[in-house]
């Protein structure tokens, strides 16, 4: 396939579509911008207008008090679309929070995906990914090398389960990312049976108020500051992983630390997190998600956008399928994976 | 091994040292032999399987996974064991397990059929592995072990690998597996102490005597180890010379020398065996004893004519080797300067004071051949300022420093309190320019944490004088580890050059010439003692300073 200018162009700052004018998560401010989920590392504050779903501008809003109903915005809701410049966009569910979207885009008969980051493992919190055909598909790449293989994640929620009975004396202190992981950490621990309340940290109250207002239901809910050390004996706190070994926990019954990241998966990375108990429970598709999914796209070109790419550029080689690795800068790989 | 996967799991995960301690009890408790014993041994490394090697789990893994995958995930795990537990081919989970919100087809909905555990009732235990394992020889090896890893989980090949190779790395020290058994039985750690390097693994006696079912092994006609006193370093605060002693730290490795029972064994500082790279040695050490020295090289450079003690450099060429030729034992020959006497005459020494020792050792040096030892002098000094002097002469007369014992002191193993203090005499320190930076391992597998450092030729170039992986906190590593990935020019494997603007101010013990680096030049325990982001790289040592501070 000859291209001799594409229309897609990858700049270490994003992905610009240049027949529409518009920028694809950039990590800086600029005038147009469509936006795949709600983490700060791809939904940047400071653009003029903004292209994403509704529940991701709802997040922006929450986060940076971008006016979601403001003109300029539009949302732009899954299996929906919008032109420009010649280009047709549409949105698709990605599967990795509430309201993230895979982004097709067609120009004079081609098409490129732009998956944003996904997984492919259920989540009640989220909608599936959806596979949708193209020439090229857009990756991102973050557990993309074969160590990576999440277990079931019933079988990561029955591990925090057995702690939190084990020791009745102490609490389990769950490190999870604010958007989307501690969300979907407590609706697996409903879906296991867990009716206790569930004790949070501040910082996750208004996205898990958000989660609720979209139909998702986490149960009771308590703040950690509103309560007594000694209820939260026995019991599951959520905090972000910042707070894990911060002064915070101070307040807490004598917490067990947990935290939920597919990172846990490797023990020395947990080591460092000074973690006791690793919860391998992801947003990212892992290893044979990323693969499988490439080999039920079966794209001509795959782009490899962040996290591990040679690995997965090495499989797409071993495979004969056409790859390149984009080198995108300020994906944060370490807090929310 | 299903157990034992299970408790090293917890340890890797367990920081509190009583926690360790309360999971190691209580595994010792509830665990058979011999399996216990396998256990204690491979947290401790005392196993060694001579046809297991890292590079027949690599080939392993080189035929079931691609190598540049294996590479890259060796380089991100940063511990080969953990690599190829993760690698090691299994059938694949099918990733769809539940349901989730909103429209799923039904055909992709895969439910994961329950797992079968690998080890259930009567699967492979530790001494069924241990025995598989050191019955392989270099050619059946590699099939054994991969039958091995085919019975177990990923936990399991973990643990396999890991008493396989070696290299545990779950914060449990000798000593504190020794104080989970002296805990676990309700016996003394100091006779633990004392028999764990008599009684080879599983410890078969040792668990017996623990539970009352045996008397205390008799050690009587063995030539075993004992553990090595140790010392805290001196920081800042003087003693007073009517309680301490003071003799100089010569700079060899410190050994002990074992007659009983008809056997003489040279033990290093861990209790390794080195006596068949030193036959002279024990050949020459014909005394029913057991001493505690440094092992020198004869020599000029340490003290002069008078110190008598060739270089650490010197001393190199002797180390490492299983056999020795004529040549070496006439070129750099070896002896012991004796520190201690810890038995004599089948009497046990350690418990007397420092000074009754020394009485006796004085005694009993002469009965040694002069030619293989001699006595490592107490230095005279009136008080401790007189000391001080001294110290501040040692880096000229290239020894590393001074003992300070405590003359009412026992001996004892390990570092206790108040008794030892080693006062190493003050390091070097250059101005080096950043050139390369590697990741580390394990903890610190995905930092940039391992520097190799450069100063300035005469002609403007900066050539590599050493690497460095130590010295700064967590803090500065998180700082150093991003001015690494900010400042990347190049990129070979796992090891980044980066723009030579960052002066680190490295202290180092000595420099001697070498080939190791380009510059001819090799430091001996370098470390980053600063980071000088105020120093322009232009402004960095040159490689002739460095040159002139060769000893």
């Amino acid at each position: 396939m000859a291209r001799t200018k594409p229309w897609l162009e990858p700049h270490p700052h994003g992905l610009y579509v240049r027949p529409a004018d518009l920028w694809i998560d950039p990590a800086r401010p600029v005038e147009r911008a469509a936006v795949t989920h709600g983490h700060a590392d791809h939904a940047r504050s400071g653009h003029h207008a903004v292209f994403a779903t509704p529940e991701t501008l709802a997040i922006m809003a929450l986060r940076y008090g971008v006016d979601a109903a403001a003109g300029h915005n539009q949302a732009v809701a899954y299996g929906d679309g919008f032109e420009r410049g010649g280009v047709r966009f549409s949105f698709h569910p990605a599967g990795h929070v509430l309201g993230s979207a895979q982004i097709a885009m067609e120009y004079r008969g081609e098409r490129i995906v732009v998956t944003g980051d996904y997984k492919r493992r259920p989540d009640p919190t989220c909608a599936p990914f959806e596979i949708v055909p193209c020439d090229i598909f857009i990756t991102e790449a973050t557990f993309g090398l074969p160590v990576f293989r999440h277990p079931p994640t019933r079988d990561e929620i029955a591990k925090l389960l057995a702690a939190v009975r084990a020791e009745p004396d102490r609490c389990v202190l769950v490190g999870a990312y604010a958007l989307g992981k501690a969300q979907r950490v407590i609706a697996e621990l409903r879906a296991a049976g867990w009716q206790a309340p569930i004790y949070i940290h501040g910082a996750l109250e208004r996205m898990c108020a958000l989660y609720a207002d979209h139909g998702v239901d986490l149960g009771e809910l308590r703040l950690v500051g509103e309560s007594d050390k000694a209820e939260m004996a026995g019991q599951i706190v959520l905090a972000p992983p910042s707070a894990l070994n911060d002064r915070w926990s101070r307040r807490l019954p004598d917490p067990v630390t947990a935290m939920a990241s597919g990172w846990m998966r490797v023990r020395q990375r947990a080591r460092q997190r000074m973690v006791e108990l690793p919860l391998v429970i992801s947003d990212h598709a892992d290893w044979d998600e990323l693969t499988a999914t490439i080999v039920e796209v079966d794209p001509q070109e795959s782009w490899i956008t962040h996290g591990s790419e040679e690995g997965l550029l090495r499989w797409c080689e071993m495979t004969q399928r056409r790859a390149r690795a984009l080198h995108l800068v300020g994906r944060d790989l370490e807090e929310e994976a | 091994m299903k157990r034992f996967a299970a408790l090293i799991d917890r340890l890797v995960y367990t920081r509190s040292r009583n926690s360790k301690l309360a999971l190691i009890v209580d595994y010792l408790k509830h665990t058979p032999d011999p399996d216990r014993g396998w256990a204690l041994a491979a947290l401790t490394d005392a196993l060694d399987f001579p046809a297991v090697k890292a590079g027949t789990v690599r080939a392993l893994l080189g035929a079931r996974v691609d190598e540049e995958l294996f590479r890259l995930s060796r380089h991100f795990v940063g511990d080969t064991a953990e690599t190829a537990a993760l690698l090691w081919p299994e059938k694949p989970l099918p990733f769809r397990e539940g349901v989730g919100v909103g429209h799923v087809d039904g055909a992709q909905l895969q439910q994961a059929p329950p797992r079968p555990s690998p080890e259930g009732e009567g699967g492979l235990s530790i001494s069924q592995a241990v025995d598989a394992l050191s019955t392989a020889t270099r050619s059946d090896a590699p099939a054994i072990l991969a039958s091995l890893l085919d019975r177990l989980d990923a936990d399991g090949r973990y643990a396999l690998l890991k008493l396989a190779l070696g290299g545990m790395r779950v914060g449990v020290s000798a000593r504190l597996a020794k104080q989970a058994f002296a805990q676990a039985f309700a016996v003394p750690v100091d006779d633990v102490e004392e028999l764990w390097h008599a009684i080879p693994p599983p410890y078969a006696p040792l668990f017996a005597w623990g539970e009352g079912r045996a008397p205390c092994p008799d050690l009587a006609d063995v030539a075993f180890f004992r553990p090595f006193m140790l010392a805290h370093p001196l920081e800042g605060e003087s003693l007073d010379l009517s309680d301490f002693a003071a003799e100089w730290k010569w700079d060899g490795i410190r050994v002990q020398l074992v007659h009983g029972g008809g056997e003489t064994r040279l033990y290093s500082r861990g209790g390794e065996e080195i006596g068949g790279a030193f036959p002279e040695l024990l050949a020459a050490f014909d005394q029913d004893a057991v001493i505690d020295g440094e092992l020198l090289v004869r020599g000029e450079a340490q003290g002069g004519a008078a110190g008598g003690a060739a270089s650490f450099n010197a001393l190199q060429q002797r180390l490492g080797r299983k056999t020795v030729t004529k040549r070496m034992l006439a070129d750099y020959p070896a002896f012991v300067r004796v520190y201690d006497l810890l038995a004599v005459d089948g009497n046990d020494l350690r418990g007397l004071s420092w000074i009754e020792r020394r009485r006796q050792l004085e005694a009993f040096v002469p009965r040694l051949a002069a030619s293989h030892f001699d006595l490592s002098p107490v230095i005279e000094a009136a008080h401790f300022d007189e000391l001080a002097e001294l110290r501040a002469g040692a880096r000229d007369a290239a020894i590393e420093g001074m003992m300070l014992k405590r003359r009412d002191a026992p001996y004892v193993a390990g570092r206790r309190a108040g008794f030892w203090y080693k006062w190493k005499r003050d390091p070097l320190v250059a101005d080096c320019v950043m050139l390369y930076a590697q990741r580390g391992n394990g903890r610190r597998a995905s930092f940039y944490s391992d520097y190799t450092f450069g100063c300035w030729t005469d002609a403007g170039e900066l050539l590599p004088v050493g690497k460095a992986y130590s010295g700064f906190t967590d803090e500065e590593l998180k700082w150093l580890d991003k001015f690494v990935r900010d400042h990347t020019i190049d990129r070979f494997g796992p090891v980044r050059e980066v723009e030579k603007t960052l002066v680190l101010e490295v202290a180092f013990d000595s420099i001697h010439a070498s080939k190791r680096h380009k510059s001819g030049l090799a430091m001996r325990f370098p470390r980053i003692s600063r980071i000088r982001c105020d120093k322009p790289a232009e402004e960095a040592d040159r490689i002739a300073t460095l040159r002139a501070m060769v000893t």
